[in-house]
């Protein structure tokens, strides 16, 4: 018995000195000023941290509230990992009712939520995605990414500096932008090379990281010279490139420069901050919704993130350049 | 279609088999000792994704992969103890105390994830290792003996703990304190403490099963990198027959066929992906339902046992 | 006649313990309370390292959860699914079998019932809704039989197969909402959301309380509640498959098939878990998609043991563990902290409510060593 109390002692010792280095630093409370800020809330499917969709609009969010002054003038609020739909339904409803401005549901599994949620408050904007429908409703926008067209540049500069004459291609589930992306990559590298092998892997899983490392090490094994993929497990094949060391990555959602600096070639990053500033004007101007917004290479909410660390041969730079010029102005379609 | 059965080919399956295979190996044969002592569990996840955050935190600090392997096997001991405390001690229902667990793990892992590292980043973890000789045989020497160092380890670790098992008088009264613990605690053997160390030891080992996802195949932590690894983990138990080698056989299989589907899918062969992903699941079980030798339960798994009373 | 004897023998051996006295059915109440105020205040410990004020996150956490309409409603929701999973869970768990695939049977479960809405949109609500309920079950209920089949023919462990099931479940899932289920305005829009098409109307469920998503499916899940337990407290087949979990060796000497009873009940299981998925699908998404599941498949079973495994104990417990995860959302959105803490925080609430049961198994022992001394006076007095 004795030994049962020390044991629980030390257990309950552990516990607290593990939490004990969780000793983060949290903003202060916006300061009371004169003027009432401005209050957004986001409700996102994975963390906040995930290297990809989540932490695009997350950044984005903080990016504007610097401009507009920090917190005294913008007021963030979030909820992350809300991957279970109800909850987040929750989560837009106790926003809106908490009287915040802008509510965001940052999740394409949340049109429905959307849909009962925002009737019942015409005073409040609602902006979701990615989807581009806004069910009619006035004070609903959606939102939504190209993704094709940065898939199509990155496919472009893959099929040009691929050493090995083939590519590996590594995806979660085929649906959605991770399907769009995929899809204008393999139409970009068959505009340079119709006849380059791409083999395509899908793991079944957003977050499967071990099998999506596993998949791109297969890629290497049988000879691929580039990899590109989509979904925060992604994080596993730029690994595996970075193990294998003379493998290309081409990455979309966020800029995974950092995470492999002298194999990253280039990343198409979703930039929602143009978005994000349009909403807020519209706003003060009295307009509430009714739009859908495409992130577009020709509206800027689409970048290719060119990596400084990585040097791409001028005639290869001018190519690509070329791409993003003909998607802007229309001569190139990104999807066949 | 002619490549598909080439050399090359062969050969990259089983490598990524091996590799695959290797958190598998630990988790399950960890949870084969846990089983036999007649305690289930399924806190397994939740234990390798704190040790796995442990150890990725300690490399990333130090640089030092041993120093990452260390704290994952602190962590997964903790973990233990605070498994048997709740299933041995203080005789939980071990289906859901384990889950409580593997909750506990899951989120305390991203929560410290979150605040102590902020984001993806990659770490330099154990590097291959080439046996000299061995390494170099033709077609094998790749497969089997260009590994790192916790590879080798899981390969290990199957006679040894066959060894355990089968040859000493811990091994023994292990099994013992699974199969009849008041009968056990006749004979003067402390049942409670055999459960608590078959616990801890499965426990080290899921940590050191979540280290080779996160400072070896991975090299990164990300929120639930396991994706449920662990529990299939609790699945080869049974598989295998609580027997190390046939954990091992489990492992094999399960990752042959996970691997196998990759190269299916690579190789551009017509499936839909999520039927190929699907394969080695459904392996695992046809492969067990025709199975004829399915080994024996330990009586009291899952049992609580209150001395002198059963 | 000594065959006679011994079904006798052994039916009185494989009776179910009396019935706790209501000190016992207060002491298993009140003790899971005890546990999770335990685990409350350790989780205090690590708010104040996130510079969080513990008071003011635990006032919103149950403010969220009971204190208020929408949050009560919110905290019924997610009972709902728990109710009905917990409840197959307990059936399974009286057979001594544990169903861990609650995952895979809602998914099976949701996909039958959308394919039964999506095919027959003009039906009537009173035909249409019970049909997609059924075939929900059913399908639930095949996922069930299956490793039930397996353990009763070939002796598969159930956890194993299972946990495959479930695995197995979800890639069926993508693979239809990638092509054959995939919602036809996702194709056209070109956006290819992993959703199926939205589901009549007819087959939605009532709103019971207006801007809330509180639905008809509560219902259901209470009468499933009574159901089980008529089931297994008032029919020979309930008193059977209770008979194999006490004593499964006294069980077969006495004639009752085991292995049959335990298919059985996995397979019920299923099919209460499929029930869940379809109701999920047409009270709260209308549409299946991707994280349908909730996880409900594994709280389920916590919410089953909180509720000692009994029908009427599951249907409180599933209550209260779905205020739990309410509020915890709740008390993220008010106090900003990283939504993992949630998880560390129902983590150590489940491990301290399930580390409780050695003091109820104690204090009743204790009790019970001292009736048996007093019941021989108390027959004296008579």
């Amino acid at each position: 018995m004795k030994l049962t109390r020390i044991l629980m002692a030390f257990v309950l010792f552990a516990l607290i000195g593990a939490t004990a280095f969780a000793t983060g630093t949290k903003e202060a409370a916006p300061a009371t000023g004169a003027a009432k800020p401005l209050r957004i809330a986001v409700v996102m499917p994975s963390s906040t941290t995930d290297m990809a969709f989540s932490q695009s609009m997350w950044q984005a969010l903080q990016i504007i509230q610097k401009e507009m002054g920090g917190a005294s003038a913008l007021e963030l609020k979030y909820s992350e990992n809300m991957f279970i739909v109800p909850d987040a339904a929750a989560a837009l409803r106790d926003y809106a009712s908490q009287g915040f401005d802008i509510v965001i549901g940052h999740g394409s599994q949340y049109g429905s939520s959307i849909r009962e949620v925002a009737p019942d408050f015409p005073e409040t904007v609602f902006a979701w995605g990615t989807d581009v429908n806004n069910f009619g409703l006035k004070n609903v926008y959606a939102y939504t990414a190209a993704a094709e067209q940065g898939g199509y540049v990155n496919g472009v500069l893959a099929a040009l500096l691929t050493k090995t004459g083939r590519i590996g291609v590594t995806g979660p589930v085929e649906v959605g932008d991770a399907k769009t992306y995929i899809d204008g990559f393999v139409n970009g590298v068959a505009s340079v090379n119709k006849s380059m092998p791409i083999s395509k892997t899908w793991t079944g899983s957003f977050s499967d990281v071990a099998l999506m490392t596993a998949a791109a090490k297969t890629h290497i094994a049988n000879g691929a010279g580039a990899l590109t993929g989509s979904s925060q497990s992604v994080v596993g094949s730029i690994g595996a490139a970075k193990e294998a060391g003379n493998v290309l990555w081409f990455g979309t959602q966020a800029d995974q420069a950092s995470l492999a600096p002298n194999l990253t070639v280039a990343s198409q990053v979703y930039d929602w901050t143009g978005m994000l500033r349009d909403i807020i004007a519209n706003r003060k101007a009295g307009k509430l919704g009714g739009d859908a917004y495409i992130l577009t290479i020709a509206n800027g909410g689409l970048k290719i993130a060119f990596n400084p660390g990585f040097s791409i041969p001028a005639d290869v730079k001018a190519k690509a350049d070329a791409a993003i010029t003909g998607i802007k102005n229309g001569t190139i379609k990104a999807l066949p | 279609m002619m490549n598909v059965f080439s050399f090359d080919v062969l050969s990259g399956v089983l490598r990524t088999m091996i590799a695959l295979s290797t958190p598998f190996l630990y988790a399950a044969l960890g949870e084969t000792f846990s089983q036999l002592s007649g305690v289930v569990n399924l806190g397994v996840d939740g234990i390798m994704l704190l040790a796995g955050f442990f150890a990725f935190y300690a490399v990333f600090l130090t640089g030092n992969v041993w120093l990452g392997l260390l704290a994952a096997m602190i962590v997964g001991l903790i973990m233990g103890l605070i498994m048997s405390l709740v299933s041995v001690t203080l005789k939980a229902q071990q289906g859901i105390s384990g889950i409580g667990l593997q909750m506990f793990g899951l989120g305390m892992s991203s929560l410290l994830f979150k605040v102590l590292v902020g984001t993806v980043k990659t770490v330099s973890g154990f590097a291959p290792v080439k046996i000299p000789l061995l390494g170099d045989i033709p077609f094998l020497g790749p497969i089997l003996f260009n590994n790192n160092v916790l590879v080798y380890g899981g390969f290990l670790l199957v006679p040894i703990s066959w060894w355990i098992l089968e040859k000493t008088t811990l091994g023994l009264k292990i099994k013992a304190v699974g199969q009849n613990p008041a009968a056990a605690d006749s004979v003067g053997i402390n049942v409670n403490r055999i459960r608590y160390f078959s616990v801890c030891l499965g426990a080290v080992l899921a940590g050191v099963a979540g280290a080779s996802l996160s400072i070896s195949i991975a090299n990164l932590f990300q929120d639930n990198l396991t994706a449920g690894q662990g529990f299939i983990a609790v699945a080869l138990v049974y598989f295998g027959g609580w027997s190390p080698v046939g954990v091992l056989g489990g492992a094999l299989l399960f990752s042959l066929a996970n691997s196998a589907q990759l190269w299916l899918q690579v190789l551009g062969i017509n499936v839909p992906a999520s039927l190929a992903v699907m394969l080695p699941y459904l392996l695992t079980i046809v492969v067990l339902t025709v199975a004829v030798n399915r080994g024996k339960q330990p009586a009291a798994l899952n049992k609580q046992f209150f001395r002198g009373e059963n | 006649m000594p065959m006679a004897f011994m079904l006798q023998r052994n039916k009185a051996a494989v009776k179910a313990p009396k019935k706790g006295d209501g000190f016992e059915f207060m002491l298993r109440t009140l003790v899971p309370f005890l546990g999770v105020f335990a685990a409350l205040a350790i989780s205090a410990v690590v708010l104040l390292m996130l510079k969080t004020n513990p008071i003011v996150a635990y006032s919103a956490m149950l403010q969220g959860a009971f204190g208020s309409i929408s949050g009560l409603s919110q905290s019924l929701v997610k009972a709902t699914p728990l109710l009905l999973v917990g409840l197959g869970v307990c059936i399974a768990f009286r057979a001594s079998v544990i169903n861990v695939g609650g995952e895979g049977q809602i998914i099976l479960g949701s996909i039958a019932g959308t394919w039964m809405a999506l095919s027959f949109p003009d039906l009537p609500s009173a035909i249409l809704i019970p049909a997609c309920m059924t075939v929900g079950f059913i399908a639930g209920a095949f996922w069930g039989f299956i490793p039930g089949l397996l353990k009763a023919r070939f002796k598969v462990n159930e956890i194993l197969s299972t946990i495959m099931l479930n695995a197995i479940a979800l890639q069926f899932m993508n693979f239809l909402l990638q092509g054959p289920m995939m919602d036809p305005e996702g194709i056209k829009a070109g956006t290819f959301l992993a959703q199926s098409a939205r589901l009549p109307e007819s087959s939605w469920l009532a709103r019971l309380i207006p801007r809330t998503q509180l639905h008809a499916g509560l219902y259901v899940a209470l009468g499933f509640a009574v159901l089980v337990y008529i089931f297994l407290w008032r029919t020979t087949i309930g008193y059977q498959i209770r008979a194999v979990g006490l004593n499964p060796n006294a069980s077969r000497y006495s004639g009752i098939n085991v292995p049959f009873n335990q298919m059985l009940s996995l397979t019920i299981a299923g099919g209460l878990s499929g029930l869940a998925g379809v109701i999920e699908v047409m009270g709260v998404h209308r549409r299946i998609l991707e994280g349908l599941t909730g996880g409900y498949g594994f709280t389920g079973i916590v919410a089953a043991l909180l509720g000692s495994l009994h029908p009427l104990g599951i249907v409180p417990a599933s209550v209260l563990f779905g205020g739990l995860l309410v509020g915890a959302n709740t008390m993220q959105r008010a106090v900003q902290i990283p939504a993992a803490l949630i998880n560390a925080i129902l983590g150590l609430i489940v491990l301290f409510v399930s580390g409780s049961a050695l003091w109820i198994h104690n204090i009743i022992k204790k009790r019970k060593t001292a009736a048996v001394v007093l019941a021989p006076v108390k027959d004296a007095e008579q």
